[in-house]
């Protein structure tokens, strides 16, 4: 860990203020992330802005949606009435994640802008293109294990968001709401803040330097009602999903009428199925449905020397996750 | 005084009760003083910088970045480490120095052979300033190609041909192996490939190293090994045993990794005289890895012959594991299929291949606890190929005779075991056919696997002050690994002498005191615990002798054989009427305490000394294996399509000897087959084949099981006194626990799927996927 300067404080324009200030400085919410990869050198930030007395807070009902401050802390996000009762898949994804401890801590922005949990990543002796770029990918032809098998580059085959609650909101149209270095404000669906890794797995997302996480809005809707999160993993809790599924189905008289379908732990992005979801529109919600839409979902995966085990686990999990629903 | 030898249980005595630990309000409240936590005037810091590579050679490595921070006192490489009297690097024959378990000390030279080998130390006056020193420490290197492991297509794999150090790893034949397999007539062989482990201990091995004069040091050091830590230190410094003391007052766990002198302590010995302050070291997480050795990678395939009945008639075994560059050092795992069934015909070889990894090391139960996984999965085979429910093929196999040398055992409560287990586990209601039992979408299985664990030779000191005020000190240099060292000892301190626990205190984890073995061998609580009880007994002897020779002793003029002793009373056996408290008898010879030393031998050789003691010479001695005992049960609930093992229901029952102490045993025994179920379903440290480097190596990469994964668990004892092993008649527990564990687990899995999985851990993949057949 380097020297660094620490500032607290307590609004968005003195944040951003000082970020314009100091363009190598980075934000700290939670600090769960952030300093772990301090500590062992991934990342080296001069100064940290510490953004938690920001009020970007609150969970309220809006004619957009839910919406929640950025600032929110991740147990509270993922134990209040209105998420649990308009989102389960939202509530469950945050409650399934990481520790206790660490969900008290952790922000939702925090959340959002995680990294990638690849061995090679997380340890500064190795060569990697995401944080070295164009040191080389040696998770190609090396433990892969857990990595990606969509989305994948021959740059980069690591899931550069490895959590739950991304992929939660993803499946349910979620809306960011970013502040830049000006101050101006806008909106990205979060179906458009991550970037594949191409040739450049070190750009992560669509955020600009400084700009700050403001808000997540959840858009109301039946299919998220009747929703669910589903995380398989090589321990009963405190771990990274080998696969998971965020799915919402309306069903009316055993058709499907509209369904959403994210998979998290197998794209190098959280992901979306529109093929998926496109078998299910329409369809009886039977187990041949849901295989099928499974099927479609990970035709084009592209699995490595370890981890071709994730085309069953993420179709299985779908259909898991799909018959839960549809049977609640 | 007559109650010389064995330990008797006292009426209304504490021995063998679920006593709450002694020291649990200090550690709850902070009080307890773990070695990274003395806070010395003037104290520093130190940092690891460690290699990037995993061979080839530094070609330069420049401090004057690390130098120019403020506070950095010190930067030490090879190129100016203080020198040793003795370097523990030998690329031949045994260790120079037997405490230090690696045969290699970094920073002596400017090759690297293993990846995050220690390169630079930084001493600085804040851990934050020497932290980022460390960073800046230049180091250019030039690179060769590493070997990864005795996979990798560029490993050498060569018979180690009985030159392993610590276990020699001889190829070891019992009858005609090759003739009984090929004339049996049933046959299993199977091949079962284990990952690294990694002891991953919660606190730190950690380090405070203080001067006191150009000649004498005081390490603060986390070791299960006061006694040796202090005697290796001394050889490495060039100082007399001495002036080096060892304090390790509480451990945050070790399971191995913390029994023999690793570098880090040493370097910041080093580091300390040079700056001419204490220096602290404390390795970080990822440092864990890389600092006190780990499970080495291995694999195993183990050869089965038997009748028909299914009974055994053949078992081979042969390892294949790798080394470090220096050592020849694998785990023995066929050790234990010579004493656990009987079977006539018996072998076990060992090969090794060297690669850039640090030396592997002990690792609770090193050698049984894999071993026991080719025998109890292998059995396990055997017992399905037959259609023989698994427990049944155990009970026809079972050993009253050490199988390996003909001996009786000291004790053998196994059939008792196996009985109340598959009471308590229900056992017989267990379908034979695998596969087909379900609990809605998840398929269930039951598995069984059997423990044993010897009871290894060791001896110790202890001294008992015993004040005249009613009060107590019993002191050794034994360690308390976390498992309630300090609770048994004061337990069976408190009954011998006849006081109440509170009025006992009792001291350990300084090599200033009577020296004790190290926690390790599952050898502590037996020694510790017999050595103070002789110890009580020498303080007794001598007030017996005190009260005999007293005119105002009720017991004047008695023959000291006539003398016994009830609570804290001295009592004429002939006349009970005639007593006396040795806290009168103290006063009145105006003695404030009264002292008594014990030694203590456990395990072979007690029995010796025994028919000494017992003065009955020309007694014929017959000589006795000695083992711990028992059973684990398991149940698993497999998710078949996302792979998921849970387990459901766990019952172990075990024969360890007298048991201490309820409570902390039963400890003992979850925190081994929570240990085992990790090592089953979940821990493997994986290592980067190019680079031979660990790509996993934090808490975050490195899973072991948390709550969630474990059942509440169901451990009971069989009732138990070995005459034979030690005064106090105490197996041992500590390494039983995990033995079979990972075997009972794995069985299950199999009955649960009717797939095997022979590759560890069994993580979702595996039982999804082709692995399994
Ligand atoms: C051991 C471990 C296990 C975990 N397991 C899981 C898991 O299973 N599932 C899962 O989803 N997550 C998991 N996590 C990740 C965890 O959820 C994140 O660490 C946490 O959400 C980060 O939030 P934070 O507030 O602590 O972020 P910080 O560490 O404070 O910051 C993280 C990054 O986000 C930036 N940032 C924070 N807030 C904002 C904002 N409002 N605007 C702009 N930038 C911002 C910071 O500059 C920094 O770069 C795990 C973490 C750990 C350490
Ligand atoms: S997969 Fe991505 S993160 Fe992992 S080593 Fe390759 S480039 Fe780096």
């Amino acid at each position: 860990m380097n020297n660094f300067t620490y500032t607290p404080t307590n609004s968005a324009k003195e944040a951003i203020r000082l970020r314009r200030e100091t363009p190598a400085a980075t934000y700290v919410a939670g600090a769960t992330t952030l300093l772990d990869m301090m500590k062992v050198n991934l990342v080296e930030y001069p100064q940290l802005i510490d953004i938690n007395a920001l009020p970007l807070t609150g969970i309220e009902q809006t004619t957009d949606g839910l919406r929640i401050g950025a600032l929110e802390r991740m147990s509270d996000v993922g134990e209040h009435r209105l998420v649990v009762a308009q989102y389960p898949a939202v509530s469950e994804s945050l409650l399934l994640a990481a520790s206790a401890q660490l969900r008290n801590m952790a922000s939702i922005g925090g959340n959002l802008l995680q990294r990638t949990r690849c061995g090679y990543f997380r340890d500064a002796a190795f060569p990697c293109n995401k944080r070295v770029p164009g040191s080389g990918c040696p998770a190609q032809h090396g433990d892969n294990h857990g990595l990606a098998i969509l989305g994948t580059s021959e740059a980069c085959i690591a899931q550069t968001y490895p959590g739950d609650l991304s992929v939660a909101l993803l499946a349910f149209d979620a809306v960011l709401t970013l502040e830049n270095a000006k101050g101006k404000q806008r909106r990205v669906p979060i179906t458009s803040f991550y970037v594949l890794p191409g040739q450049t797995p070190h750009q992560e997302n669509i955020l600009e330097p400084g700009e700050l996480i403001v808000a997540v809005t959840i858009p109301a809707a039946e299919h998220a009602r009747r929703s669910t999160y589903l995380k398989v993993r090589e321990r009963t809790s405190y771990a990274y999903a080998l696969a998971s599924a965020a799915v919402g189905l309306d069903v009316q008289a055993g058709t499907i009428r509209s369904a959403r379908v994210a998979l998290g732990g197998v794209g190098t992005i959280p992901w979306r199925s529109p093929e998926a979801e496109k078998i299910l529109t329409g369809a009886p919600a039977t187990d041949e449905t849901f295989r099928a839409a499974a099927t479609a979902a990970l035709r084009g995966a592209q699995p490595r020397e370890h981890n071709g085990y994730k085309v069953q686990l993420a179709q299985n999990t779908l259909v898991r996750a799909l018959q839960k629903v549809a049977t609640t | 005084m007559t109650d010389f030898s064995a330990f008797e249980p006292s009426k209304g005595g504490v021995v063998g009760q679920p006593v709450n630990r002694v020291d649990g309000h200090a550690k709850v409240t902070g009080q307890a003083q773990y070695a990274a936590e003395y806070a010395l005037p003037n104290l520093t810091y130190a940092a690891l910088k460690t290699s990037s590579i995993a061979k080839g050679r530094i070609k330069s490595i420049d401090p004057a970045a690390a130098l120019r921070e403020p506070g950095v006192l010190a930067v030490f490489t090879h190129e100016n480490l203080p020198k040793m009297a003795q370097t523990p690097n030998t690329l031949a024959g045994k260790y120079a120095i037997y405490g230090m378990h690696m045969a290699f000390m970094p920073l002596t030279g400017n090759e690297i052979f293993y990846s995050a080998q220690p390169v630079a130390v930084v001493v600085a006056d804040t851990f934050e300033r020497a932290t980022q020193a460390a960073a800046l420490v230049q180091v250019t290197y030039e690179q060769a190609r590493p070997v990864a492991s005795y996979q990798s297509a560029n490993a050498e794999v060569f018979d180690p041909n009985g030159q392993g150090y610590v276990f020699d790893l001889k190829k070891v034949v019992r009858g005609n192996p090759q003739a009984s397999l090929a004339a049996s007539a049933v046959q299993v062989k199977a091949t079962y490939v284990h990952p690294i482990n990694h002891h991953n201990p919660m606190e730190p091995g950690a380090t405070i190293a203080h001067w006191e004069a150009p000649d004498r040091v005081t390490v603060y050091d986390s070791t299960q090994a006061v006694a040796m830590s202090q005697s290796s230190l001394a050889t490495i410094l060039g100082l007399p045993q001495e002036q080096v003391r060892v304090v390790t007052k509480f451990i945050g766990g070790g399971f191995g990794c913390k029994f023999n002198l690793w570098p880090h302590t040493v370097l910041a010995t080093l580091a300390a005289k040079a700056v001419g302050r204490p220096v602290k070291l404390v390795l970080t997480r990822q440092q864990m890895f890389t600092s006190l050795g780990h499970r080495e990678d291995q694999e195993q395939t183990i050869t089965l012959g038997a009748t028909k009945e299914g009974k055994l008639t053949t078992l081979i075994h042969e390892k294949t594991s790798t080394t470090s560059p220096w050592d020849i050092f694998a785990e023995p795992n066929g050790a234990i299929l010579n004493w656990l069934y009987a079977c006539p015909n018996y072998q076990s070889s060992h090969r090794v291949a060297r690669a850039n990894v640090m030396t592997s090391t002990y690792m609770r139960a090193p050698g049984e606890s894999p071993g026991s996984v080719a025998i109890e999965c292998g059995l396990d085979e055997l017992a399905a190929k037959l259609n023989l429910d698994p427990l049944e093929i155990r009970l026809r196999n079972y050993a009253n005779l050490d199988p390996g040398t003909g001996q009786p055992w000291s004790s053998k409560g196994l059939k008792e075991c196996y009985a109340r287990g598959a009471e308590l586990f229900g056992w017989g209601k267990r379908n034979l056919q695998p596969g087909v039992t379900r609990d809605g979408r998840l398929l269930v299985g039951w598995g069984m696997a059997t423990a044993s664990y010897p009871v290894r030779p060791a001896q110790g000191r202890a001294r008992v002050r015993l004040y005249a005020d009613g009060h107590a000190l019993v002191q050794t240099s034994a360690t308390d690994l976390g498992t309630g060292t300090y609770t048994v000892i004061t337990q069976v301190a408190a009954d011998a002498l006849g006081l109440p626990m509170a009025n006992v205190r009792f001291e350990l984890g300084d090599s200033t005191l009577p020296t004790a073995p190290a926690s390790g061998s599952s050898v502590a609580a037996a020694t510790v615990s017999s050595s103070v009880y002789l110890a009580i007994q020498d303080v007794w002897q001598r007030l017996t002798a005190l009260a005999v020779r007293d005119s105002q002793s009720p017991l004047f003029k008695a023959l000291p054989a006539d003398v016994v002793r009830e609570q804290d009373q001295l009592v004429l056996r002939t006349n009970p009427s005639k007593r006396e408290k040795f806290s009168a008898l103290l006063q009145r010879q105006g003695l404030a305490d009264i002292e008594g030393v014990g030694n203590s031998k456990s395990g072979e050789g007690y029995e010796a000394d025994q028919i000494a003691f017992d003065n009955k010479p020309g007694t014929k001695q017959t000589k006795r294996s000695m083992y711990s005992f028992g059973v684990h049960f398991c149940e698993v609930k497999v998710d078949p399509d996302l792979g998921t093992v849970h387990v459901t229901r766990w019952v172990s029952v075990m024969d360890g000897g007298r048991i201490l102490n309820t409570k902390t045993a039963r400890s003992q025994i979850i925190g081994g087959s929570i240990m085992g179920i990790g090592a089953a379903l979940m821990e493997g440290t994986n290592r980067d084949e190019q680079y031979a480097r660990y790509t996993n190596a934090d808490l975050a990469g490195y899973h072991v099981p948390i709550n969630a994964d474990i059942p509440d668990m169901q451990v009971e004892f069989i009732d138990g006194h070995d005459p034979y092993v030690n005064a106090m008649g105490v197996k041992g527990i500590g390494e039983v626990a995990m033995v079979g564990t990972v075997a009972a687990v794995a069985n299950a899995v199999y009955h649960a799927t009717g797939k095997r999985v022979r590759s560890f851990p069994i993580v979702p993949s595996k039982v999804l996927g082709s692995d399994a057949v």
